[in-house]
C-alpha cells in the first residue's frame, strides 16, 4: 500500500504527462505481483466495490473523533475523505501496514458486517498518505489525472511492448492482470484473445490544410463526410457485445440501444451520433449521453444512438485489416445489406474527380453535423495509430471573433510561473445602455512561447485585482479567437459556449472598444 | 494587581502583550521602549525598539535583518539564566522553533506565566530542543491548531525530496523554504540523509545561512543559484523564498520542479493552489498533538491562545477543564511560510 500511496500522491501533484508516465512506469517496474495488477486496475477504473463506504466512514468517525473538531477540520480542508485521512486518531498497532492486494482481496471476500473492523485496522496501520490512498481506492474516485490510456501507455513505456499490442489484448483480461504482467515482463507469450470482443486500436488520420490539397491525386482517393460525433469501435464476438471509444474505453453501458443491434461475429468502425428522423442531432445532444454508466428509458427515446459505419475490421473470425480500403468497403456494404442492423447506416462515399469539385460540394453541404471531409487512399490497409500518407481529414476553416482579455490564471507545470490561461469577453449593453464585457470563453493555447512571455508581462503590468491564482486585467488587449462552433449554454453568464477556442492572433494594435459584441457570437449558434 | 488574576498584570493593548509589573512588552508588533523578544522572525522581532532582552542568537539575527533599526539597547540572556526586571523575574528557555528561539518564563509573586512564542517539539539539528516549563498560565501559539495537522518525521520528507531528485535527474528541484530556520533545517536534514552535493541558494537565503554557520551549525557546501550557469543547475537542489519558486526568478532554472517545505503542505488544496509538485510537510511549529500534549504537561490552569486557528484549540482546552482565552493579537501573519 505504501508504494501505491506514494504513486497516487505524486501523480496527483504532477501536471506533466511525461512525468506521470515515468512515475507509473517506475512503479510497474518495481512493485510486485499482484499489487501492481490491482494498482493498474485502480488507475484504469477497473475496480468497483459494492460497499457503502461513505456511510461506514461516517459511523466510524462518530466513535473516534470529537464532532466539533471534525467540523472545524472539514471546513478548513474542504474534502471529507482527506480530512479523515489527516486526523484519523490511529490506535497503536504494531502489525505492518496492509499490502494493496490484501486490501482489495479482503474487501471483495468480506461480508458487509466485517468491513468496518477491517477498515479501522488498516487506517490504524497506515500513515496519512496511505489512508488517503486507501479512501480513494475504496470510494472509487482516484482523480489523479490519469486516464486508462495513459496507464496503458506507461505499461508500454516500461515493458517496451507497443501500446497497440497492449490495447489489443486489454479487454480480454481482468484484474490483477497476471497474464498481462507475465507477458510484459518477458516471462510468457501474449495473452490469447482470439474470439473475444476486445478493442482493436483505431486507424487515425492527419489534418490537411487547403494548400496541401494540391498534392492529392483524386483517382487514388475516396472521400466521405466527417461527422461531428465520436469515433467508436463496435464489436460482437464470443457472445460479448462492446462499444469502445477511440481510446479503448468501454462505453457500452451508456449506449445499450446501439450495442443491442449488433449481430454476432463483427468488428466495426464508425461515428457515434444521436439521430432523430434521419437527421444528425447537434453534438451537445450526444454529450448528454456520454459519461454515464447507465441510461434512462426516456433518454433512449429522446436521444437515440446511432452509428454511421466507416469500416469493417473483422467478419466472423476473418481479420480484414490487411485488405485495401476499397475491398473492406465492399465487404462492409455487403455485410450491412445482409444484416441491416438497427441504429446503423453506412457512411456515403462522395464521388469526385477534382479537388475543386470537392470544394464546391462541401461549400454547398447544408446538413448539420458535418465537421469536415475525410480523404482515404483506396489501397490503404487498416493500420493502428496514425500512419503517414493514408487518411486525411479536411476540416472547415474555423470561425473567428475578436474578444477582449479579462482574466488570466497561472498555468501548471512548465507554465506555473506564467499567466497562461486566458478568459476573454465580448461586449454587450447593460440595462442602462452602458457597454460591459461578459466572458465568452477561455483558452490556453494558440500562441508561441515568445508571445506567452509578452502576454505574461502584459498581465502583470495591467492587473487591477487578483483572486488567488487569478488576475483581473484592464480590458485593453484584443485576441482574435478561432473556434469550431458556438452553442447555447445555460451554465455560462453569456449564455454561449465555444467549442475548441484558441488564440489565433494577438491584436496588440486593436482598440478594445472595437472588439466583437456578444450578438455576433449568438448569431453563429448552430443549435 | 492580583498575581492570580493573570489579566490584571498581563495586558493586551494596541502594541501587543504587556507585562505591567515588569514594564515590558513581549514580541510587540510596533516599536516600544522595553521588550522581550522570543525569536528573530519578522512578525515577532519588529524594528525600532529601545531595550530588548533576547538570546544572543536572536539579537544577532535582529542586527543582521534590521540594520539601523535593530534594538538600541540589546541585552543578552542565556537559556535558564534568571533576570530581574521591575517586580518580576524573567528566564528564557529553548522553544525549539529556530536558532535562538525562546519561551519566556515570567515569575510574579510566586505565580508562573510562560509565553511560548513559536515552538515545536520534534527534533531539529539546527537549534536547541524545546524544554517543558511547568507554569500556572501558558500563553501558546496555535498556528497548526487543528487535528488534521500531525507533522510526521521530517527525515522522511527529506528522503522524499532525494528520491524525486534521483527519479527526475534532468529537472531542477526548487524548494520554497522560509529564510530563517526552515532553510537551514532542510539543509541539515538533507545532509543527515547523506546528500553531500552543493545546495544552491537564492540570494535572499545566504545571510541567514552564514549566521547559522557562525553559531556552529554546519550546512556543508552552499552555492549561489543567482548567477550560476543554467546547465549547472540541472539535477540540483535549489532553495528559494516561497515567493520566488514559481515566479519570474525561477525561470532561470532548467525545467524546475517546484517543491515547498511547510506545515501547510499537509493540506492538498494549499499545495495545489500554489502549483506545488512536490509538497514537503516540514514545519517549525508544534502540530496538534504537540500543542495539546504541551498544554497538558505544563500543568497550567489557564491557557491563552495568541494566533492561529484558536477555535479548535480553545474547544479542546475547555473540554479538558481549563480556562481558555483567545488573545487575537494583530500583526501575526500566516506563519510557517
Amino acid at each position: 500500500m505504501k508504494a501505491f500511496a506514494a504513486l497516487l500522491d505524486r501523480l496527483a501533484y504532477t501536471p506533466s504527462r511525461n512525468d506521470k508516465l515515468k512515475l507509473m512506469a517506475d512503479y510497474f517496474a518495481s512493485a510486485p505481483d499482484p499489487d501492481r495488477g490491482y494498482a493498474l486496475a485502480a488507475l484504469t477504473d477497473g475496480l468497483f466495490f459494492r460497499v457503502p463506504f461513505r456511510r461506514i466512514f461516517a459511523e466510524m468517525l462518530e466513535t473516534r473523533v470529537d464532532p466539533v473538531l471534525f467540523r472545524l477540520s472539514r471546513d478548513y480542508v474542504g474534502d471529507t475523505a482527506e480530512t479523515i485521512s489527516l486526523l484519523w486518531p490511529a490506535r497503536k498497532d504494531d502489525a505492518p501496514p496492509p499490502r494493496l492486494a490484501d486490501v482489495v482481496e479482503a474487501v471483495q471476500a468480506a461480508d458487509k458486517s466485517e468491513i468496518p473492523v477491517l477498515l479501522a485496522g488498516w487506517l490504524d496501520r497506515l500513515d496519512a498518505t496511505g489512508r488517503w490512498a486507501l479512501l480513494k481506492l475504496l470510494t472509487g474516485a482516484l482523480r489523479v489525472g490519469v486516464s486508462a490510456r495513459l496507464a496503458k501507455t506507461a505499461l508500454a513505456q516500461w515493458s517496451g511492448k507497443p501500446l497497440a499490442e497492449i490495447e489489443e489484448v486489454w479487454h480480454g483480461l481482468a484484474p490483477p492482470y497476471a497474464a498481462l504482467f507475465a507477458w510484459l515482463a518477458g516471462d510468457a507469450p501474449p495473452p490469447d484473445t482470439a474470439g473475444k470482443a476486445v478493442f482493436r486500436p483505431l486507424m487515425l488520420s492527419h489534418a490537411i490544410e487547403d494548400r496541401e490539397l494540391t498534392g492529392i491525386t483524386p483517382a487514388d482517393f475516396v472521400a466521405e463526410w466527417k461527422w461531428d460525433g465520436i469515433r467508436v469501435q463496435a464489436s460482437h464476438h464470443g457472445g460479448e457485445k462492446r462499444l469502445f471509444s477511440r481510446t479503448g474505453d468501454d462505453i457500452s453501458g451508456a449506449f445499450p440501444d446501439v450495442v443491442e443491434a449488433l449481430p454476432e461475429g463483427v468488428v466495426l468502425d464508425g461515428e457515434l451520433l444521436v439521430m432523430r428522423g434521419g437527421e444528425v442531432a447537434p453534438f451537445n445532444d450526444l454529450q448528454q449521453r456520454l459519461n454515464r454508466k447507465t441510461v434512462s428509458a426516456s433518454m433512449l427515446k429522446s436521444h437515440p444512438g446511432h452509428i454511421r459505419l466507416y469500416d469493417l475490421l473483422f467478419e466472423g473470425d476473418e481479420d480484414l485489416r490487411g485488405l485495401p480500403f476499397e475491398d473492406r468497403r465492399a465487404r462492409l456494404e455487403a455485410w450491412h445489406a445482409e444484416h441491416i442492423p438497427q441504429h446503423t447506416d453506412v457512411s456515403d462515399i462522395i464521388d469526385f474527380t477534382s479537388i475543386s469539385e470537392l470544394e464546391s460540394l462541401w461549400a454547398g453541404a447544408r446538413e448539420t453535423g458535418i465537421e469536415g471531409l475525410m480523404l482515404k487512399r483506396r489501397d490503404s490497409p487498416y493500420i493502428a495509430g496514425r500512419p503517414k500518407g493514408h487518411w486525411y481529414k479536411w476540416k472547415r476553416a474555423p470561425q473567428m471573433i475578436d474578444a477582449v482579455l479579462m482574466y488570466a490564471q497561472r498555468g501548471s507545470g512548465k507554465r506555473s510561473s506564467y499567466y497562461s490561461d486566458y478568459t476573454f469577453g465580448a461586449w454587450r449593453a447593460t440595462k442602462t445602455g452602458e457597454p460591459e464585457l461578459v466572458p465568452v470563453g477561455k483558452s490556453y493555447f494558440g500562441f508561441t512561447d515568445e508571445e506567452l512571455k509578452q502576454l505574461d508581462s502584459f498581465v502583470r503590468s495591467h492587473t487591477v485585482d487578483s483572486f488567488g491564482p487569478v488576475r483581473q486585467v484592464e480590458p485593453k488587449l484584443v485576441f482574435e479567437v478561432a473556434f469550431d462552433s458556438v452553442h447555447r449554454s445555460a451554465r455560462h453568464k453569456s449564455g454561449v459556449a465555444m467549442r475548441f477556442p484558441r488564440i489565433h492572433r494577438i491584436r496588440w494594435d486593436k482598440p478594445a472598444e472595437e472588439a466583437d459584441r456578444l450578438e455576433t457570437l449568438t448569431g453563429l449558434i448552430v443549435d | 494587581m492580583n498575581p492570580d488574576r493573570f489579566d490584571s498584570w498581563l495586558k493586551i493593548d494596541a502594541k501587543g502583550l504587556y507585562c505591567r509589573p515588569g514594564g515590558f512588552y513581549i514580541d510587540p508588533h510596533s516599536a516600544v521602549r522595553n521588550a522581550v523578544v522570543t525569536h528573530g522572525h519578522s512578525d515577532h522581532a519588529r524594528p525600532g525598539h529601545g531595550a530588548v532582552l533576547a538570546t544572543k542568537e536572536t539579537l544577532a539575527i535582529m542586527r543582521a535583518r534590521l540594520g539601523e533599526l535593530a534594538p538600541r539597547l540589546p541585552q543578552e540572556a542565556a537559556y535558564g539564566e534568571p533576570v530581574s526586571i521591575g517586580d518580576v523575574t524573567v528566564t528564557l528557555f529553548p522553544a525549539g522553533h529556530v536558532l535562538g528561539s525562546a519561551q519566556v518564563l515570567i515569575e510574579y509573586e510566586g505565580v508562573r506565566a510562560v509565553v511560548s512564542g513559536d515552538y515545536k517539539r520534534s527534533a531539529d539539528p539546527t537549534c536547541a530542543p524545546f524544554e517543558l516549563i511547568p507554569c500556572d498560565l501558558f500563553v501558546t501559539e496555535a498556528t497548526f491548531a487543528l487535528p488534521v495537522f500531525q507533522h510526521g518525521d521530517a527525515r522522511g520528507e527529506a528522503a522524499k525530496l532525494l528520491r524525486s531528485v534521483a527519479q527526475f535527474p534532468e529537472r531542477t528541484h526548487v524548494v520554497g523554504a522560509y529564510g530563517l530556520g526552515k532553510s537551514q533545517r532542510l539543509i541539515a536534514l538533507l545532509r543527515a540523509e547523506g546528500y553531500d552535493r552543493p545546495i544552491y541558494l537564492h540570494g535572499a537565503l545566504q545571510a541567514c545561512c552564514d549566521l547559522y554557520e557562525s553559531f556552529g551549525v554546519a550546512l556543508g557546501a552552499l552555492e549561489p543559484a543567482t548567477g550560476a550557469k543554467r546547465e549547472m543547475l540541472k539535477g540540483q537542489i535549489v532553495l528559494a523564498p516561497p515567493s520566488a519558486i514559481a515566479d519570474r526568478w525561477s525561470r532561470r532554472l532548467p525545467d524546475p520542479l517546484t517543491s515547498f517545505a511547510s506545515g501547510w503542505m499537509r493540506v492538498r488544496a494549499r499545495a495545489r493552489q500554489q502549483g506545488i509538485e512536490l509538497p514537503l510537510v516540514i514545519s517549525d511549529h508544534a502540530d496538534w498533538r504537540e500543542l495539546t500534549d504541551t498544554i497538558a504537561e505544563t500543568g497550567a490552569r489557564e491557557v491563552w491562545v495568541t494566533h492561529g486557528r484558536e477555535d479548535a484549540l480553545l474547544h479542546h482546552i475547555r473540554s479538558t477543564g481549563r480556562r481558555g482565552r483567545a488573545l487575537a493579537l494583530i500583526g501575526r501573519e500566516d506563519e510557517d511560510q
